[in-house]
């Protein structure tokens, strides 16, 4: 397979992973936001919303943190590289620079979310169309990930798509936590009022996962076991835990298929078995914030060893 | 004015069985038909659009529902003529890159190879497989009565359109499913495996293996897109961009993700100034850096070979004629449109005197731009296009303006005539191969002589009758 075309497949599926995730941290904001103001009134969901995002530097310092213009900044500025808009503008030029790598199914998938979402960007957004709009975009990476698995072959080219995914989707998953960690902490569940209790709910649903989580836990909202749940559980789909293994899980393939092991491969066995071997009490007492960090490093650094393994340095 | 259709008022052979069907099924259903056409067009019309013209989804090319039909004996002889074109420019390409013989033999002028701007001296002397240059052409014909057709003009280097000839018979057989099931169209399926066949004829002496065959595309943002990966697609082979693709130690290599892998046969759809930085524009991005090192030392094959281009200016088209006969010892089977050179002081006398009448084009314009249709222009445009000519004659040249054969059309106003030509894409390798068919081009405007998809022209399907 050519290298840019491996390079595409990898790209175009970070880019409608990222557009998803994208929609599920406003549909946080935006439950976050239908709560109750706590104490002087002062409201930040959409300051975390953006700073969970990772484009908050791009933000005009001057707007205002509030719905509307966080919104319209994430899902249809033109200048921001990560906007939703944006996201599936790059997925769909990746998809059409290998037309032929990839099935009729995916690509007609892919295109018709691009030509609606360009006629919506057209009449801005009203505020009560968000939730609407969120499903939408859920459903837009729904119908492209189905095309995808039911359509394409099973070759080299799957894995570099399920290695988009995976890598793009831990680092969300990794940064939705870091920026809320603050609420996981096992001191802030003394404080155990209400707001804190819905505020770990909303985290769960930002991942899509209080149904499942409530599946595993039950009602128990504790710090400790939604934290468990988003990083060390290996049937969320969403956990770090999850994300590594299968990413170390395509490469293998790939190692077999090429018949070729690298220090990629090394890389992130070492990750995964960090993941499986740690207990949350040891990530709790290392610190939250720094065991996230240390992760969103080993994400990226694998992420560009993938591209160094396989793709030459063309770019 | 030939009707493609009628002739005295009678239905000519190839379309009776057409006729009776439309008339059987009614103007009902013809007008469903239509209307789905037009819906599974636009589904993948949405395709051509996209691919084909920059995104924008108004921009697709307009298909009409109605055949062009050619019977068996008049294809055989479409064929015969062709075929017989495409040997003699492949001939007339080695001659002026190796010992001009036909310079020598005082037949064609020399300036007009040596100084034409598509010659290119860095082939000089160069021995591609085969010998053969130009291994796709596109020869563009059109007719002006029963066993009258002309020669408009060649196409040795990329011709595109063929395409078109494959999708648009898709949509065909899957709207008249009963039609092709009754009567006996000529296939056109085949061409990808011919088009794999030639190339892989083509590969280098050198080549000890199954030969890696890529198309070159100058990549998503050029017109043809579409084809190009269309083409890459259906025989099995890598599409690649410039950099994609470098050179090491004499061969041509592909960046793949398991490591480089060597090419043997690119068929590339970048212009020749593009496709070696080292050896033509420095700026060009698109191509290769030592490409052309490795095409001269026969280390790689590229079809169409740089310089190809020199056999389909518009100057030397007048002289394909004598081409035929100077190479191959026989009369031409297809006629020159007659030409007249504006850079003979008698001929641009002639042309300046009956600009009314006749069509002049730019020798080295393509697209249907920047020519003047004479019957169709005011006094002004005339005489604003007469300064032109003046200005610099060896630029122009003229031809009189042919009564197009028409073809029946849908159009707003229900059937009618509308003006065609045809391209059929004739392949030379270890053979030299024609399918039967290629693509019929449609003026949409009533009157029109303009075919070209950049001016409205619209495309429909060719059947070629089986015997």
């Amino acid at each position: 397979m050519l290298s840019r075309t491996a390079d595409n497949l990898f790209w175009l599926s970070r880019y409608v992973e990222r557009a998803e995730n994208m929609a599920r941290l406003m549909e946080m904001g935006y439950r976050m936001a239908l709560m109750p103001a706590a104490g002087d009134g002062n409201r930040s969901e959409w300051a975390s919303v953006l700073s969970a995002s990772g484009c908050a530097q791009g933000y005009d310092p001057d707007m205002p943190l509030r719905q509307a213009e966080v919104a319209d900044y994430l899902i249809f500025n033109r200048d921001n590289p990560s906007s939703i808009l944006n996201c599936f503008e790059n997925a769909r030029a990746n998809a059409r620079a290998m037309r032929t790598a990839i099935t009729a199914e995916m690509w007609e998938a892919l295109n018709n979310a691009l030509m609606e979402l360009r006629r919506t960007a057209m009449h801005n957004l009203a505020k009560t169309d968000l939730p609407e709009f969120i499903d939408w975009v859920k459903r837009q990476g729904a119908l492209f990930r189905g095309a995808t698995d039911s359509t394409i072959l099973r070759n080299d080219g799957y894995d570099f798509i399920r290695l988009g995914i995976f890598i793009e989707r831990a680092d969300n998953t990794a940064r939705l936590l870091d920026v809320k960690y603050y609420v996981l902490l096992p001191e802030t569940s003394m404080v155990g009022d209400g707001v804190d209790n819905y505020q770990w709910t909303t985290v769960l649903r930002a991942a899509s996962s209080l149904r499942a989580f409530h599946w595993v836990y039950r009602d128990d909202y504790s710090p400790y076991r939604i934290a468990h749940f988003l990083i060390l559980n290996p049937f969320s789909p969403r956990s770090l835990a999850h994300c590594s293994e299968q990413i170390t899980n395509h490469l293998e393939h790939l190692a077999r298929h090429y018949g070729q092991r690298s220090p990629v491969h090394s890389l992130a066995v070492e990750t995964y078995s960090l993941l499986t071997q740690s207990r949350m009490e040891e990530i709790f007492s290392q610190g939250l914030h720094e065991f996230l960090s240390d992760f969103l490093k080993r994400n990226q650094v694998l992420s560009s060893a993938i591209a160094e393994t396989y793709y030459f340095g063309s770019q | 004015m030939f009707n493609e259709m009628m002739m005295n008022d009678e239905v000519r052979e190839p379309y009776r069985a057409l006729v009776d069907w439309m008339e059987a099924s009614g103007p009902e259903t013809l007008q469903q038909k239509r209307l789905e056409a037009e819906t599974l067009f636009r589904k993948i019309g949405i395709t051509f659009a996209v691919y084909g013209e920059g995104g924008d989804p108004e921009r697709l090319i307009p298909f009409d529902l109605i055949p062009r039909i050619f019977t068996a004996t008049e294809w055989r002889k479409l064929e015969r003529g062709v075929k017989q074109r495409a040997r003699a420019l492949n001939t007339f390409l080695y001659d002026v890159y190796h010992n001009a013989e036909i310079i020598k033999a005082g037949i064609i002028p020399a300036d007009l190879v040596f100084k034409n701007a598509a010659f290119e001296p860095a082939v000089i002397g160069i021995d591609p497989p085969r010998k053969v240059y130009s291994h796709i052409v596109g020869v563009d014909v059109v007719r002006v009565g029963p066993d009258d057709f002309y020669v408009l003009e060649d196409n040795c280097r990329t011709p595109s359109g063929v395409s078109y000839m494959l999708e648009n018979r898709e949509i065909m057989m899957r709207m008249f499913p009963e039609l092709f099931s009754k009567l006996r169209i000529e296939p056109v399926e085949s061409y990808p495996d011919m088009l794999h066949k030639t190339l892989k004829s083509i590969a280098p002496k050198r080549c000890d293996r199954e030969p890696n065959i890529v198309v070159l595309t100058p990549g998503a943002m050029n017109s043809a897109y579409y084809e190009h990966s269309f083409l890459a697609d259906q025989m099995g082979v890598e599409l690649v961009e410039g950099q994609d693709l470098f050179v090491s130690e004499g061969r041509v290599y592909m960046r793949t993700t398991r490591g480089p892998a060597r090419v043997d046969v690119i068929y590339r759809r970048i212009d020749d100034a593009f496709i070696d930085p080292l050896c033509f524009r420095p700026d060009s991005v698109l191509g290769v850096p030592g490409l052309m090192n490795v095409y001269r030392s026969g280390g790689v094959a590229i079809c169409s070979a740089p310089g190809a281009g020199v056999a389909d200016d518009k100057a030397i088209y007048t002289y394909v004629p004598d081409m035929i006969r100077f190479y191959l010892g026989q009369e031409p089977i297809l006629n020159n449109v007659p030409t007249w050179k504006c850079a003979n002081p008698d001929d641009l006398n002639y042309v300046l005197e009956n600009l009314g009448e006749l069509v002049v084009k730019e020798v080295h314009g393509s697209g249907g731009y920047g020519m003047l249709v004479g019957p169709a222009s005011t006094k002004e445009e005339q005489a604003t296009y007469a300064e032109r000519i003046k200005a610099d004659p060896g630029d122009f040249i003229a031809q009189p303006t042919l009564a197009l054969s028409a073809c029946p059309t849908f159009v707003e106003s229900g059937i009618a005539p509308r003006h065609v030509d045809f391209r059929p894409f004739c392949l030379v390798g270890d053979d030299i191969r024609l399918t039967p068919g290629g693509l019929t081009r449609v003026a949409m405007r009533e009157g029109s002589l303009v075919v070209n998809s950049s001016q409205g022209g619209g495309v429909k399907d060719t059947w070629i009758m089986a015997d």
